[in-house]
This record gives C-alpha cells, sequence and structure tokens, in this order.
C-alpha cells in the first residue's frame, strides 16, 4: 500500500460490526452516523487511483476514482443513507448488517480498478444481499432466498471463468477497463454473461422479481437500487458499445413491461420495471455513444431514487396493512394519502413527466439511439415508456389507493400512515426526484461527459410536447380498458419456471431412476463380489492382523482428534456451511491460479 | 387531514375532472401541431411531423401493450398462485417482521 486511503466500504464493514455493541439508546443515531459518513467520504475523494496493494502476483486497485465511478458511488451511498432511514425503526440488528454489507460490496465494485477485487465484492453483493430476503422469514421468502443465491453463484462461477480466461490471455492483465469491444472473444461473452446476469437481462432475469418481491419491506428498498446498477456500472466501464447489448436491453425493456401487465403482485410489478428501466441503460451501454454512456449514468443516477421511492411506498403498505397484492388492496386514500402522494412522484418520474427526474435522464438515451440513425431503438424506449407510465404511473396508485376493490376488514383497520421516519425517507427522495427534473446540472454536472450533458436541453417544446402526448393518451387508455387491467389473482410463468420445475424434475431423477440403479449396482456387488471377497477377506485378514493394525490404531486416534475438531466448525446451519464451502473455494482457486502462474514461469 | 379533504373534494367531482383531463388532451395535440408554438425542426423522421403523431403513438401503443400481454398470459403464463407449492413443505419457523 502506497499510502493509507480510507476505502468507503471499510466504514459501513467496521460499522456494522460494531452495530451489536451500540447501546439501545444510542442506536438511531447510529444508524444515521455511518451512512452519512460514508457520504461524507465519498464527497471528499479526489480523482486518484489509490488503495493499490500487492498480494501474491497481483496487484490490486481497491480505489480508482474516476467520472465514471464516482457518479455510482454518489448515488449509492446517498441511497444507503435513504434506505437506512427508512427502515431506521427495525429492531433486529442482523438486518441492518445484511444491508450495510450488501452496499459494502456495491461501492467496493463501484471503486475496483482490477477484476479480482472486482468479483471479490461482487460475490460479498450477493452473499449479504440474500439475507435481506431471508429475514422476511416465510417460507417462501427461504425458498426465494435459496434461488437468488444460486442462480448469482452460477452468475459469479461464470464471471470468474470469464475472467480467468480473459485475464491469462496474452496481452491482458487483471486491470479492468474497457475491453475490445470490436473483436469480442468468447472470454468476454463469460464476462458479459455475468454482468448481464446481475442486470436481470432476459432470459437470465427470472430472480429478480423472484427474490424483490419475496424480500423484507425495507430490504427491497436496498435490493432496487444496487446489484442491477453496479450491473451497469460494469457494463458502462468494460464493454462499452458491445453491439449486442443494443437489442437485449430494447427487448429488457419491453419484455418487464408485458410481465408488468399480468402482475398481481405490486412489489413484483415494480420489479418488473427495475427490468424494463434498466432496459434502457444496458442498451445505452451497448451504444456507447459519450451521450449514450452519459444517458446510462444518468439514468442509473434518477432510477435509483425513484425506484426506491416506489419500493418505499409500496413498501409502506405492505408494513402498515401486511398485503402487496392488488386483489387484497383497494380505496386506502383516506388512510394512506401522503404515501400515495409519494407514490404517485416515484410513479410521474419514472415516467419521464416533465418536471421530474426521469424526463432527463431516460431522454438522453433515446436520443442517443435516434442520433445513431438507430430508429428503431428509439421507436420502441418510446413505447417501454409508455408501458412505464401506463403500470408505475397508473396501475400501482390506481389499484391501492382507489379502484373498486374493498380490502378485508382486518387489512383497512391496519392501514394507517407509516411510521415518521419511512415518510422522512420518501419526502426526501420525492424532493431529489423533483429536483433532479428541474434543476439539470445538479445531474449533468457529475456525468462522466460533463462537457457534452451541459450541451443537452431536454426541455425543448418538441421533447415536451412529444412526452406529453405519449404519457397522457396512455393515460387515456389506461382508462378505456380500465376492465381489461383489472388484476387477478394469478401468478405469471417465467424463466425460474425452469429451474423450479427443473430442480423438482433433478430431486425426481435422484429418488427414483438413480436410486434404482445405485440398489441395483449394489446387488450385482453383493452376489458376484461375495464369494472372491471372502477368499480374499481371510487372506487380508492376516496381514490385517499383524501389520495393519498398529498403522491403523495410530491414524484412527489422529483422525478421532481432527473429527473432535471439525465437529465445532460445523454448526449445522445451512446457511453458514454454504458461505463457509464457497469460502474455501475461492481460496482454492486463487491458490490454483497463483500456483499454475508460478508454474509457469 | 387535509390531503386527504382535496382528493374526497375531487372524486366528488368526478365529471368536472374527466371534462378537464378531455380538454388538457385536446389542448396539447393542438399546441403540438402550431410550428410557432413547437418546433419541429430536430424531429428524427418523416412521421414526427404529422399532427398528433405522438399522441396516436402513445395511445396505440398503450392499447396494444394491454391487449397483446394479456393475450400472451392468457396462452397459459399466468396460473394458480400455489402452482408451485406442491413442494416437499419443511415449515422453518415463523421469524415474521411485517
Amino acid at each position: 500500500m502506497n499510502s493509507f486511503w480510507l476505502h468507503p466500504s471499510l466504514i459501513l464493514i467496521l460499522g456494522a460490526l460494531a452495530l451489536p455493541l451500540v447501546p439501545a439508546r444510542l442506536k438511531r443515531g447510529y444508524l444515521l452516523l455511518i451512512p452519512i459518513l460514508l457520504f461524507a467520504r465519498i464527497l471528499t475523494m479526489g480523482y486518484s487511483t489509490s488503495g493499490t496493494v500487492h498480494f501474491l502476483d497481483w496487484t490490486l486497485v481497491f480505489g480508482r476514482v474516476d467520472a465514471l465511478s464516482s457518479v455510482f458511488g454518489y448515488i449509492m451511498s446517498l441511497m444507503c443513507i435513504l434506505g437506512t432511514l427508512y427502515g431506521l425503526h427495525v429492531k433486529d440488528d442482523a438486518q441492518h448488517i445484511a444491508s450495510w454489507f450488501y452496499v459494502a460490496g456495491s461501492i467496493g465494485c463501484i471503486y475496483a480498478g482490477d477484476f479480482l477485487t472486482l468479483f471479490l465484492f461482487w460475490e460479498l453483493m450477493a452473499f449479504s444481499s440474500v439475507f435481506l430476503i431471508w429475514f422476511r422469514g416465510r417460507r417462501e421468502s427461504l425458498g426465494a432466498g435459496y434461488r437468488y443465491l444460486l442462480v448469482h453463484i452460477a452468475g459469479g462461477v461464470v464471471l470468474l471463468g470469464g475472467i480467468v480466461l480473459h485475464c491469462n490471455a496474452p496481452g491482458h492483465d487483471w486491470s479492468f477497463n474497457l475491453m475490445d469491444v470490436q473483436h469480442p472473444t468468447p472470454a468476454m461473452y463469460l464476462i458479459m454473461a455475468g454482468f448481464i446476469l446481475n442486470a436481470a437481462v432476459p432470459p437470465l432475469h427470472a430472480w429478480l422479481p423472484d427474490a424483490y418481491g419475496e424480500a423484507t419491506f425495507n430490504g427491497s428498498v436496498f435490493l432496487c437500487a444496487f446489484t442491477t446498477k453496479t450491473a451497469v456500472y460494469a457494463l458502462c466501464r468494460g464493454l462499452a458499445g458491445m453491439e449486442i447489448l443494443v437489442p437485449l436491453g430494447v427487448i429488457m425493456a419491453l419484455y418487464g413491461v408485458v410481465y408488468a401487465v399480468l402482475e398481481n403482485d405490486c412489489r413484483r410489478l415494480l420489479a418488473y420495471h427495475i427490468i424494463s428501466q434498466v432496459g434502457y441503460m444496458v442498451a445505452g451501454a451497448g451504444l456507447g455513444t459519450q451521450m449514450a454512456i452519459n444517458g446510462a449514468c444518468a439514468h442509473a443516477f434518477a432510477h435509483i431514487l425513484y425506484k426506491g421511492l416506489l419500493f418505499m411506498g409500496c413498501g409502506a403498505v405492505l408494513h402498515m396493512t401486511g398485503q402487496s397484492k392488488f386483489t387484497e388492496l383497494g380505496g386506502l386514500w383516506k388512510k394512506m394519502p401522503w404515501t400515495f402522494v409519494f407514490t404517485l412522484i416515484g410513479g410521474l418520474s419514472i415516467s419521464a413527466f416533465p418536471l421530474f427526474s426521469g424526463f432527463v435522464s431516460k431522454s438522453m438515451i433515446v436520443s442517443a439511439g435516434f442520433e445513431e440513425h438507430k430508429y428503431w431503438v428509439g421507436f420502441l424506449l418510446l413505447l417501454a415508456s409508455a408501458g412505464t407510465f401506463l403500470h408505475t404511473g397508473l396501475k400501482v396508485p390506481y389499484f391501492i389507493w382507489f379502484g373498486k376493490n374493498k380490502p378485508k376488514q382486518e387489512t383497512w383497520d391496519r392501514a394507517a400512515e407509516p411510521p415518521w421516519n419511512m415518510n422522512a425517507a420518501m419526502i426526501v427522495a420525492s424532493v431529489l426526484c423533483i429536483f433532479i427534473g428541474c434543476y439539470t446540472p445538479y445531474l449533468y454536472k457529475m456525468l462522466p461527459y460533463p462537457d457534452l450533458a451541459a450541451e443537452y436541453h431536454p426541455y425543448t417544446s418538441y421533447h415536451v410536447f412529444e412526452t406529453l402526448q405519449i404519457l397522457l393518451f396512455t393515460g387515456l387508455g389506461f382508462f378505456l380498458l380500465l376492465k381489461k387491467l383489472v388484476p387477478d389473482p394469478t401468478i405469471s410463468l417465467d424463466m425460474d419456471w425452469f429451474y423450479r420445475k427443473g430442480g423438482r424434475a433433478f430431486l425426481w431423477l435422484a429418488r427414483k431412476p438413480i436410486q434404482a440403479a445405485d440398489t441395483f449396482i449394489g446387488e450385482l456387488y453383493r452376489v458376484a463380489g461375495l464369494v472372491p471377497l471372502m477368499l480374499s477377506a481371510r487372506v487380508a485378514g492376516m496381514f490385517d492382523n499383524e501389520v495393519i493394525d498398529g498403522m491403523v490404531d495410530g491414524l484412527a486416534e489422529s483422525i478421532r482428534g481432527i473429527g473432535r475438531r471439525l465437529r465445532f466448525a460445523q454448526r449445522g446451519q445451512m446457511q453458514q456451511s454454504l458461505a463457509f464451502a464457497f469460502a474455501v473455494a475461492a481460496i482454492l482457486i486463487i491458490a490454483f491460479l497463483w500456483y499454475s502462474k508460478a508454474l509457469a514461469r | 387531514m387535509k390531503l386527504a379533504k382535496l382528493i374526497e373534494f375531487l372524486r366528488d367531482r368526478l365529471k368536472t375532472v374527466i371534462w378537464i383531463s378531455c380538454a388538457v388532451l385536446a389542448l396539447v395535440v393542438v399546441l403540438d401541431a402550431i410550428p410557432a408554438v413547437v418546433d419541429k425542426e430536430h424531429a428524427h423522421t418523416a412521421a414526427e411531423h404529422w399532427p398528433g403523431f405522438w399522441a396516436v403513438f402513445g395511445f396505440v401503443g398503450c392499447v396494444l401493450i394491454i391487449i397483446l400481454s394479456k393475450w400472451y398470459g392468457h396462452l397459459g403464463i399466468m396460473t394458480r398462485e400455489d402452482y408451485y407449492e406442491d413442494e416437499p413443505a419443511a415449515a422453518p419457523k415463523e421469524r415474521n417482521h411485517e
């Protein structure tokens, strides 16, 4: 290490570890202090490359601070403050610890200057965020958490495979920079697959609605901000201009919209709209022009705030009423009017209404598409934004706070405005959404190409009227077809069908044919093997008595000793064992890499 | 609560609200068609110069999204809520934070 450089993630990690020691009366202040310290640390970091550590054969770079990483670091630490404020009244330390580790992982990825550091924090994100799902404590959330973890482990392995192949190729080193996207290699496709799994690009997206709909009410506020946007950052950093990302992004944008029509759970609907919105950013990264990268970053920035706000609004409904399904809700405007207003502000922001944040960010990507003369990109993304307003701006508020449906008496009685801290988080997020929409230099100055952004003017009469017409007439369509949009109490099958049903097929295979084969072979051994075995056993017995016994006794003694120690290491908890197994695997891989490198020399 | 009163006030006058909304829709389309108000110099395609193009785009897009998605959903994508539930039940202890 050249000089001491305080990694922002370290503030969160140490803060999280010390949390259980903080006395109860100081806890709330402490919970706010740590994210604010993180934010302050990120504000004070000038552009530089610091935190360089030489480890074995590698140079790990923990602190690459430049324009691209700064804008992501800024918004993520800001969101950490808002998310923690939102869940401030949660008494369970473990939930705060999990979310802070998760944010630490995400920020670690943002500032990572080499692939190994990136991968390390990438996995930290997956392994800490899964607890935000498990802590909900329902049987469904346990299953959803395991699926989430398994999908992300698979994605991590693909990413690691890509990294190892890419970095060991001649002429490459471990630094994480823009790759040669004009000549993609198989290794780059593997890295891309790892990235777009986290960005939830179909068909690798089903983990997202599955998990985010099942997480705790405040866990989803964290989840919706970090995993996908870290992946967007990684795509902008490493694979900007990769052609294939453009059609993938456009498909995503529309895919989320289609599923949102069918969805009955408000948080799953919002989750499908994350896929849709991240589609814009992935398309922006794929276009790769300066304007498009600006757009992808600006949209990620705005998205983290308004999507956090939307999840806060729906989370407040879930927290107060215990319900998140449209068929169980309705008419709540009398009980939770302010939550309605905040959610509506989130809805107008995501729909890119003039004066709201989405308007000044989304349009950059659309314009970049038009400027590259990819008209289909522009038109299809505009179509998706009609769909966005249709669901998030209209369907969510309408069917929760209005609509003809009457909730159960019990739900109705429980409904009330949420605690002050949840309201405060929603107020701050709402104000920021409007501020970004009204005062563009705030966001535009932070973008990777600020000069270009300063020349971009979203508030031209043409753009305003184009947007107003699309959105208002979408609203007309919504109210005319309202009957068709009344949600049904159903779930929609998605790509997770393959592993949820496929997993069951695998279990059946293991139980039936494989077990039968096993029994058969066992029987064969018994019959065909027994006679010769008895003969050889007699010979072996004599040998055994004389020679082996002495050795075995010694061996047995030492094995018993190891077993005694292992018994303490094995705590019987599946989660812990999984994490432990993964850590061992990671160490083995690193050891192997180092060894093979040493041999190659 | 004042906000709830305001919403109630508007709901009581739903007809008026609907008329005003329709008037706003018409106004937006009309203003868009006046070159002095909206400069279409930066439009990328010829179609964008047609008056009301984006209004039709928004409306038709919205209707298409609803109808096509519902059609897709009824192909068998939408299914009963307990579809995945005949899994071997290993009920963990309840730990509900809600």
